[in-house]
């Protein structure tokens, strides 16, 4: 399961890094949110994977790490503002600047 | 009540921004005084808390009442009740002058504004790393919206390139609190430290990339050098209240490394000992010199007084990566100077561009401006000190951090801070000659301003004498601070050994 994990968590940001560094404000808000996805995999995997664990510890038996589920919430009310903010945001630029560069360029150079 | 003084800098500003949340037309002069009225508790809060930290020792409060290292704490030490003193004082004098009619240019200015105070304070007092990711998106929420205040071609632009930054920046400091609490299973900065010391040697690479990872992530908020290019157009794009609050802004990230760094890192991690050092010293020398480079070929001055924020910057970094008591002292003493002084400037650029008219604040020849002599005195004022000529405040600043380096450091130091300073110098003599004196012969131009503008630029610059003037008891201070900074044993004894019988 970790090697699964792993390998999900890499292409995720591997895409999300591709796509933020990109020229058009929509790659490159879509990039942020796979970047998000891939964060929030990460930091639910930071305190080791447990399968079949409780989330609230009963004094016996395994237990998964209550911690990381706590934060990886956190992490997503976050990043889902932020997104939402950021679409807006994309999308004022674009009607005020009058095209998607992020440099708010005319001249498509990519 | 006095116990749960602490609490209140990040309680004020949220109750005050939740009561500004209420929209209805003619209510500016309500929501002005409420905005008012917060602040300045803040600043008296702030005075509180300070006399309390004077006393030398470290006061924490455990809320909820969960202790230590599984509760989440805010810590007052004599770092965070200087940084918060400076937010408040800041904060007054921005919040006043956006009375004078800049917060009715967009909605709900008064309310995030408290928002982002919120933000700053908290990121000041909390002692848990995943809690100032917190405070860090709290404020960087509220100061994504403040930029856009009032809207325009140019905020938008630049907002564009700081929020998709600092959000590529959150992930980054996701992944490195991550990482941090992988390999050593605590959160709370004291514990951290703990756990740091007895660190298993196969781990040590772990915490070394996240350790960095943080430092980017700092490094970002602080404007080092390869990640400082959001800044100038940011900052010059802002509105003035918002450009002047955002001079803490990157005393955030120079806080949060100082705190960090001296913190987890002290001398008790072994091999990791002083891991940023290296970094933080090179790139904050590089920065000092993009930032000459930069004060050199602004031609607005709002442009150019943002360059002097990062020419602060550098200075600041270049005293964390000395990493001595002496160097952190100096540090701390240029930062109360250099927030107030560069807040000061931001508003005074603003005043002249109001005056100018069509000109604004871009540095070319326009009409007289009516109140030309007042404005040039102060401007005057605000140069001598942010350059650092005697006798205010900015050359005893400087004159501190220069004397802090030590053996080869000064052979880099001096000179580059030296030519630096010399270019800002002569920008700004430029600059205001430009302003105040090559102007069209013709009638004068411009209504007279306000009466809250010259109340918060007054406010702010007048940091500058009485900084020369109350040196000795503030640089004591800051001595003080120096040494309990590099004492993190005490911090981490009075947050988990005495556990049980606090507030």
């Amino acid at each position: 399961m970790e090697l699964l994990y792993a390998i999900t968590t890499g292409v995720l940001s591997t895409c999300g890094l591709y796509l933020t560094l990109r020229g058009r404000t929509f790659p490159v808000v879509v990039g942020l949110t796979l970047l998000s996805y891939a964060v929030n995999l990460f930091l639910f995997s930071m305190g080791g994977l447990t399968t079949d664990g409780a989330a609230i510890v009963h004094g016996e038996g395994v237990y998964a790490d209550p911690l990381p589920q706590a934060l990886v919430l956190t992490a997503i009310v976050i990043g889902f503002a932020m997104t939402a903010f950021v679409v807006i945001l994309a999308m004022r630029a674009r009607s005020e600047v009058g095209n998607d560069h992020v440099d708010g360029k005319k001249e498509d150079r990519e | 009540m006095m116990q749960h003084l602490i609490v209140f800098p990040i309680v004020l500003p949220l109750i005050a921004g939740i009561m500004l949340l209420y929209q209805r037309q003619g209510l500016v002069r309500y929501k002005r005084i409420v905005s008012v009225v917060a602040t300045v508790l803040l600043l008296a809060v702030a005075i509180g808390l300070i006399s309390q930290a004077m006393r030398g020792e470290i006061l924490y409060y455990a809320l909820g009442n969960w202790q230590a290292p599984f509760g989440i704490v805010l810590v007052l030490d004599r770092l965070s009740a200087l940084m918060l003193l400076i937010t408040a004082l800041l904060a007054v004098g921005a919040v006043i002058f956006a009375c004078a009619g800049d917060d009715e240019k967009g909605s709900n200015f008064h309310g995030l504004f408290q928002w982002q105070l919120l933000g700053i304070n908290g990121a000041f007092l909390t002692g848990d790393l995943f809690n100032l990711f917190v405070f860090f998106e709290v404020l960087l929420l509220a100061s994504y919206a403040l930029l856009l205040h009032g809207g325009g071609k140019a905020r938008i632009q630049a907002s564009v390139h700081y929020v998709v930054l600092n959000l590529a920046g959150s992930s980054l400091f996701l992944i490195a609190v991550g990482t941090l609490y992988g390999a050593t299973g605590t959160l709370n900065m004291a514990d951290m430290a703990l756990r740091v010391a007895e660190l298993p040697a196969e781990r040590q690479g772990l915490v070394t990339a996240g350790a960095l990872m943080l430092l980017v992530v700092f490094g970002l908020k602080a404007a080092i050098l390869p990640l400082y290019f959001w800044l100038p157009r940011a900052y010059s794009a802002a509105p003035a209240p918002v450009a002047a609050l955002f001079a803490i802004m990157t005393k955030v990230g120079i806080y949060a490394i100082l705190r960090v760094y001296l913190l987890i890192f002290g001398e008790s991690a072994g091999a990791l000992t002083a891991l940023e050092q290296p970094w933080v010293w090179w790139l904050g020398l590089a920065t000092l010199v993009a930032s000459g480079v930069g004060i050199m070929a602004a031609r607005d001055l709002k442009l150019l007084v943002a360059y002097l924020v990062l020419l602060s910057v550098g200075t600041l970094l270049v005293g964390v990566g000395m990493r001595t008591e002496q160097a952190t002292s100096a540090l701390l003493y240029y930062l109360i100077h250099t927030s107030l002084i560069t807040g000061g400037l931001f508003l005074l650029a603003e005043m002249i561009g109001l005056q100018r008219g069509k000109a604004g604040t871009r540095l070319v020849k326009s009409r007289p401006m009516t109140q030309g002599k007042a404005l040039g005195l102060l401007f005057l004022v605000g140069a001598v000190a942010v350059v650092g000529v005697p006798p205010l405040s900015g050359a005893l600043g400087k004159a501190l951090v220069l004397n802090a380096a030590e053996g080869a450091q000064r052979l880099w130091l001096w000179p580059t801070l030296l030519l630096v300073s010399l270019a800002a110098l002569i920008a700004l003599s430029r600059a205001g000659s430009t302003i105040f004196w090559r102007s069209y012969r013709g009638s004068l131009g411009g209504n007279a301003l306000p009466r809250r503008q010259w109340f918060a630029v007054i406010w702010l610059l007048s940091a500058a004498p009485l900084m020369t003037l109350f040196a000795g008891p503030i640089s004591s201070y800051t001595q003080a601070t120096a040494e309990q900074l590099s004492q993190p044993q005490i911090l981490i004894d009075t947050l988990l050994l005495d556990a049980g019988d606090a507030p």
